[in-house]
């Protein structure tokens, strides 16, 4: 088992005619990925790498079961193409576009909400390199043959940090279930702890990383989860801690504007809720290895 | 993306809220001619510069005649506003705004601001106004008032006059009370601002609730739909760096360290300026140069970290995903042909065709550091900056006209005037 994505689910990707989107849709079906369909409004009836394209996410939907969405939308028209999936019966949709407005997104979750729980499209991103389940599939951007298939469940805001990690933790042997990127916005579409619930339930996970950074609640509402909910050892490091408070670093989302969002009290909170913290970015692949060797 | 205080009042203004009569001024002439036309005989002179805590720095003056004016504009125009939000250097002040001055019975502080943890648009109000929100919610948590704005409704009545009374005010001020509110949150929704603040928002003593002060920070993801509000940049309130690096598609933010970064991803850049402080050292920047690391953004990307005369070695730490690390190495010797750098370069890459991209560096014959990983790359960044800094120290006894580069001889016209404190 593996969360959110395996090598069957039925893949769709929106505005696959841009060169992003080609360059990542051909990666895509190199490792495996059931790629079955494109969407780009006006060029319905055209190839993409052999995917056929649709003029709407419904017609696509339609014409070839696709379960799960890919978005390489321009930020103006992101919002609207989230929502387009969420209304096509979409399962699963992965953000890729970083720059879309923060209001965009709070009507894209409100709209998301009128469908019931178990109707309701999973949305991860905007602003995040995707999600990967190694050896079955990968529905976003990152480079494939850093992660080698097995039990630690990654989730991360930032796209390369994650690659980081995921590269120790290779150079140890260590392979991953699933890995996902929930992106650096401040209004994103899963929070770390909708990411450790599918985690907590999935067998094949047995430990956790989450990577987080400076900026909003989410660690910390992930760390009350942790204590409550999470029986599986969980090792996390946050980013940021020589960053100044007030000012943006980098993604919209990585400012400290209150208290316990800066790097040093997200890192005391969740080591109040007895997670593992890696002191430093070089040491998460060994932190890792050393709670599975714990436990195994 | 900020904007100053009269730039605000006009916007909130076109939405409903009443503000003191004012005027613009970019001269303490101007000031005066502009108090003559408001009338009146007391005006409060306010330095426009983007950041809060203006009043305790010596930012707002109140005047009682023409001879004020002039004394509260010589003490600003010019000169740089250090306040607790502007950081040791200060805000340069090139504009003024002239108000006519009210009688106030109490002070509020209002603010709309994206809440992240509901993630919808939330009103905070205070009766505590005219103390910055940290220090309300530190000393007076219990004085707070919270409502989350339902996205496909907006703001209800209901929940402007609930906050009204829970502020105390008196019934014949909350009709007042809610069009404010109204106002400020079409104003924030209608131009996708993320931070809206009137701190104080007043009642004055002929019953009139008045915005004092205001202060807007717009979405910058958004600014593409809202041209008008894009005008309303002022570079003269940047950082120049910043605002260079903004313009060229670069994310960078200047710090105090002397150790320059390069690095793509905003997580990964955060996370190796950690890693340069546990070696030992302090990272001059932030800098994420983003995906497709081209030559020509390589080589931007050294300028920029490099124009900081502060800055003594310069740490390249990329992890190659759609990247390959034989084009970031290219990328690499290219810049440093073409940018010339005296001071040590360490180089880290990783990912894909990382073997390529090593070999590349090493034969292009320049005094490359090179490190494989995160750790060793900070380590020895660390241990060749205090080589760098020790050769300086010695060589400045022996010849100290010759150590100064361009950057520094650049610094150096750049004398910051004097500071209003």
């Amino acid at each position: 088992m593996s969360i959110l994505l395996d090598g069957d689910t039925r893949v769709l990707v929106q505005g696959i005619t841009g060169r992003m989107a080609r360059f990542h849709t051909r990666d895509m079906i190199d490792y495996g990925t059931n790629v079955v369909a494109g969407v780009v409004p006006g060029k319905g009836g055209e190839e993409v790498e052999g995917v056929p394209v649709f003029d709407t996410v419904k017609a696509a939907v339609e014409a070839t079961g696709a379960e799960a969405s890919l978005v390489f939308v321009p930020p103006p028209f992101a919002a609207d193409s989230i929502m387009e999936a969420a209304d096509a019966g979409i399962r699963y949709c992965v953000c890729i576009t970083d720059g879309i407005p923060a209001q965009d997104m709070i009507r894209v979750k409100r709209y998301m909400h009128r469908y019931a729980r178990a109707r309701r499209m999973v949305l991860t991103g905007p602003n995040c390199a995707g999600t990967i389940s190694p050896g079955k599939a990968l529905l976003g951007i990152m480079p494939a043959h850093i992660y080698l298939p097995g039990h630690v469940g990654i989730v991360g805001r930032s796209g390369t940090l994650g690659y980081e990690a995921a590269s120790q933790l290779k150079a140890l042997g260590i392979g991953v279930s699933t890995s996902v990127g929930i992106g650096g916005d401040p209004i994103n579409g899963s929070s770390f702890k909708d990411i450790l619930e599918r985690f907590v339930e999935d067998d094949d996970t047995h430990a956790i990383a989450l990577i987080g950074e400076i900026g909003g609640p989410q660690e910390a509402e992930a760390a009350a989860f942790i204590q409550e909910h999470v029986s599986k050892p969980v090792v996390a490091y946050v980013a940021g801690l020589t960053a100044p408070k007030g000012r943006t670093m980098g993604h919209a989302g990585a400012i400290i504007s209150a208290f316990g969002e800066s790097a040093s009290e997200k890192v005391e909170i969740l080591l109040a809720a007895g997670v593992t913290v890696a002191e430093h970015p070089a040491l998460i692949g060994e932190t890792i290895a050393g709670v599975m060797n714990e436990t195994a | 993306m900020d904007i100053h205080e009269y730039q605000a009042k006009e916007i909130l203004s076109n939405f409903g809220i009443k503000v003191p009569p004012g005027a613009l001024a970019y001269s303490p002439e101007q000031a005066s001619y502009r108090a003559h036309e408001l009338g009146g005989e007391r005006w409060i002179v306010k330095a426009q510069v983007h950041a809060g805590g203006r009043g305790k720095a010596g930012g707002v003056k109140l005047c009682d005649s023409d001879h004020d004016i002039q004394l509260a504009c010589e003490g600003m125009f010019g000169r740089k506003l250090v306040t607790h939000q502007t950081g040791p250097e200060g805000k340069g002040i090139y504009r003024v705004y002239v108000e006519a001055a009210v009688a106030i019975e109490r002070e509020i502080y209002l603010g709309l601001v994206l809440d992240r943890s509901s993630q919808r648009v939330m009103i905070v109000a205070s009766a505590e106004g005219g103390m910055e929100i940290e220090d309300i919610s530190a000393e007076r948590p219990d004085s707070i008032v919270r409502a989350i704005v339902e996205p496909a409704v907006g703001l209800q009545d209901f929940q402007a006059r609930e906050i009204s009374f829970a502020l105390g005010l008196e019934p014949g001020l909350t009709a007042q009370m809610v069009s404010t509110l109204q106002g400020c949150y079409r104003a924030f929704t209608d131009l996708d601002a993320t931070m809206v603040e009137v701190n104080p928002l007043v009642i004055t003593k002929d019953r009139r609730v008045l915005a004092l002060d205001a202060k807007m920070t717009f979405d910058d993801n958004a600014l593409f739909r809202h041209p008008n509000i894009s005008e309303l940049r002022d570079k003269s309130q940047e950082d120049p760096r910043e605002s260079r690096a903004g313009d060229r598609g670069l994310s960078y933010v200047g710090l105090d360290g002397e150790i320059g970064c390069i690095v793509n991803g905003a997580g990964l850049a955060m996370a190796t300026m950690d890693t340069i402080k546990l070696a030992g050292g302090e990272p001059a920047n932030f800098l994420d140069i983003g995906g497709g690391a081209t030559p020509e953004r390589v080589a931007k990307a050294f300028r920029l970290v490099t124009s900081d005369s502060n800055v003594q070695a310069v740490l390249v730490n990329i992890f190659a995903g759609i990247n390959r690390c034989d084009w970031v190495a290219e990328g690499v010797v290219t810049a440093l042909r073409e940018v010339k750098l005296e001071i040590p370069v360490i180089v880290r890459l990783a990912g894909t065709n990382v073997t390529e991209g090593q070999k590349i560096l090493a034969r292009s014959g320049l005094p490359i550091i090179r490190a494989d990983t995160l750790m060793q790359a900070a380590e020895r960044a660390v241990a060749a900056w205090r080589n760098t800094a020790a050769e300086r120290d010695a060589s400045v006894t022996d010849e100290p006209v010759a150590t100064a580069s361009p950057a520094r001889a650049r610094a150096k016209v750049d004398v910051p005037p004097e500071e209003v404190r």
